[in-house]
């Protein structure tokens, strides 16, 4: 564990040094926040409804972001050698692993921690309960989780950051698109794949207050599995 | 210390490695010699427990790189050929991760990291990022983020890649200074280099070690007797005279024609045994300047004569052969 926060520390600290960090995430919050002023403020909605609209965009942001920073966590490393050091170093994969998944997880509860202005006005300026708010963070906290992981696992098939960022863009569509196939197939096929949906399904109650237990579960495991799946690319990789 | 028996590595059906083995004993420095392609970058990150070998056995201090990679880890450190720096971080903050990395526990990072840094000579820009330093530098720094942690091993891939003249001096120095403490394997394919640093040369070739033992076992036992370079101001037909009159010498020639103005020759001599107290006492008797003279370092040949290819002259002569006896308008089409 003390090792994976080593690690973690300097990916965060090699974030901070350069202005790349926030760079990411200045624009996701720009982006972000004029989709919202679109879609949100400025439409005739309930009060919890706009809040939904934050939520989504909120989550698009999120899945952007981790694609951006979960897909350099080793792809960099490998492209710039500094990989070796890692390899050489008597430190198991899953604790390389977990210490790079801290690190931009902990961008990614950054970024989310810095949207928190949005749901404050609708708060503020509308009647949404704090419960509302409480469980799209927590459903934010969770998908950000699941799209760290899931971008990490390609950052450890690619050599470089371009493919990285190919690789782990193709799998956050599919897991996100995963609806769209559901809609034209009969059940159980189409509940299978919308269960398996990283956002539609999944996310949806998180934005509309509700705390699906089921939904908790499918990000956790969505996460503990892409994690398993890099950890055991880079044992394959290590010895080659 | 490092005992590799029948060691092999095989990347699909081409061998890359093998059969390899050898002894390297505690506190020596060994040198890993060979063309690029030989297989020493291989070996060594299999020393290094990167690389799984597909047969045979390392072991490092007793324990199997297969069976007990991380335990050999920790007593490993590896310097590969294109140092794995981190340009934002400063030599001491970059220092301090990687012996944390190896394990180093509390306040026995700063202890290691400054003994690594003044071993090194890095004191100077310790505070200074590593992506603003200049190649030598970043070459200090990767043999500082190998020593940091102690390691009973290191393995230091090309340390020398890429210096100037003065950086290889000071490289040299420094991987000398290691010696004893340390138990060095060095890759190079610059001969002088090895000859220059280590207590044995392992010349590798196509996987296989050829030849291992130190710069004098090799001239012995390839060329007979010793070589003696020797400069003279003038005199050439006098001094070849003289040299021929002593008993031990075999062959005199003349390897530098007479510098215009300076007149200054150099002429190698062949001899059984080490006649150079023989030689000089005898030119210098005979009022011949004598300006410089030593054992003609010869490594370079005799690395040559121990990888060179008899094939491929044969291959190149057949080669001609057959261009020749190819008809000219073929030849003038391809």
């Amino acid at each position: 564990m003390s090792q994976s926060l080593l690690i973690a520390r300097r990916e965060l600290y090699a974030y901070i040094r350069s202005p790349m960090g926030a760079l990411i995430i200045a624009a996701a919050l720009l982006g972000g926040g004029m989709w919202f002023n679109w879609r949100g403020v400025g439409q005739p909605l309930l009060s919890a409804e706009v809040l939904a609209v934050f939520f989504e965009t909120a989550s698009g942001m999120v899945m952007l972001c981790s694609v951006v920073l979960g897909t350099r966590l080793l792809a960099e490393e490998r492209q710039s050698g500094s990989m070796i050091l890692l390899k050489t170093a008597p430190i198991n994969e899953r604790e390389i692993v977990f210490g790079k998944f801290l690190a931009g997880y902990l961008m990614i509860v950054v970024l989310i921690a810095l949207t928190a202005y949005m749901p404050l006005h609708v708060y503020l300026n509308g009647k949404v309960s704090f419960g509302h708010i409480a469980v799209g963070y927590a459903g934010l906290l969770l998908l950000g989780a699941a799209s760290i992981a899931v971008c990490l696992f390609a950052s450890a098939l690619a050599s470089s950051q371009v493919v990285a960022v190919i690789i782990g863009a193709a799998l956050m569509l599919a897991l996100v698109l995963l609806w769209a196939p559901a809609k034209v197939t009969e059940p159980p096929l189409n509940k299978f794949l919308n269960g398996l949906a990283l956002h539609h399904e999944n996310f949806r109650p998180f934005m509309n207050g509700i705390l699906q237990l089921k939904s908790v579960a499918f990000y956790l495991v969505v996460t503990y599995f892409f994690l398993l799946c890099a950890s055991k690319v880079l044992e394959a990789r290590r010895w080659r | 210390m490092i005992e590799i028996q029948d060691l092999y590595k095989y990347y699909g059906d081409r061998r890359v490695v093998g059969p390899l083995t050898t002894t390297i004993g505690q506190g020596e420095i060994v040198g890993l010699l060979g063309l690029n392609g030989a297989g020493k970058t291989t070996t060594l990150r299999i020393l290094a427990c990167d690389l799984l070998p597909t047969s045979g056995s390392v072991r490092v201090g007793g324990l199997d790189v297969v069976e007990k990679p991380h335990e050999v880890r920790g007593q490993v450190g590896y310097l590969p050929d294109r140092p794995p720096l981190y340009d934002d971080m400063t030599v001491r903050e970059y220092l301090a991760y990687a012996a944390r990395l190896r394990r180093v526990q509390g306040s026995g990072v700063e202890k290691c990291v400054s003994e690594a840094e003044e071993l090194t000579e890095l004191g100077d820009v310790r505070h200074q990022l590593i992506g603003t330093l200049s190649h030598g530098y970043r070459q200090r720094v990767g043999i500082a983020q190998a020593i940091v942690h102690r390691p009973a091993f290191v393995v230091l891939d090309e340390p020398i890649s890429g210096l100037d003249p003065v950086q290889i001096v000071e490289m040299r120095e420094l991987v000398r200074s290691l010696r004893g403490e340390h138990t060095v394997v060095v890759s190079s394919h610059i001969l002088t280099e090895i000859s220059e640093t280590c207590d044995r040369i392992l010349v590798i070739k196509d996987g296989e070690i050829r030849w291992q033992g130190s710069e004098a076992d090799l001239s012995s036992q390839l060329s007979q007797g010793m070589r003696v370079q020797i400069t003279l101001r003038g005199g050439e037909a006098q001094a070849r005279q003289v040299l021929q009159g002593i008993p031990a010498v075999e062959n005199v020639e003349t390897v530098d024609a007479a510098e215009s103005g300076e007149s200054l020759v150099t002429l190698v001599v062949t001899a059984a045994g080490d006649p150079r107290d023989e030689l000089c006492r005898a030119l210098v008797g005979a009022g011949i300047g004598v300006l410089e003279l030593g054992r003609r370092r010869e490594l370079e040949g005799l690395f040559l004569e121990l990888v060179s290819e008899p094939v491929d002259g044969e291959r190149r002569k057949k080669k001609r052969r057959a261009q020749e006896a190819e008809p000219a308008e073929q030849r003038e089409e391809a």
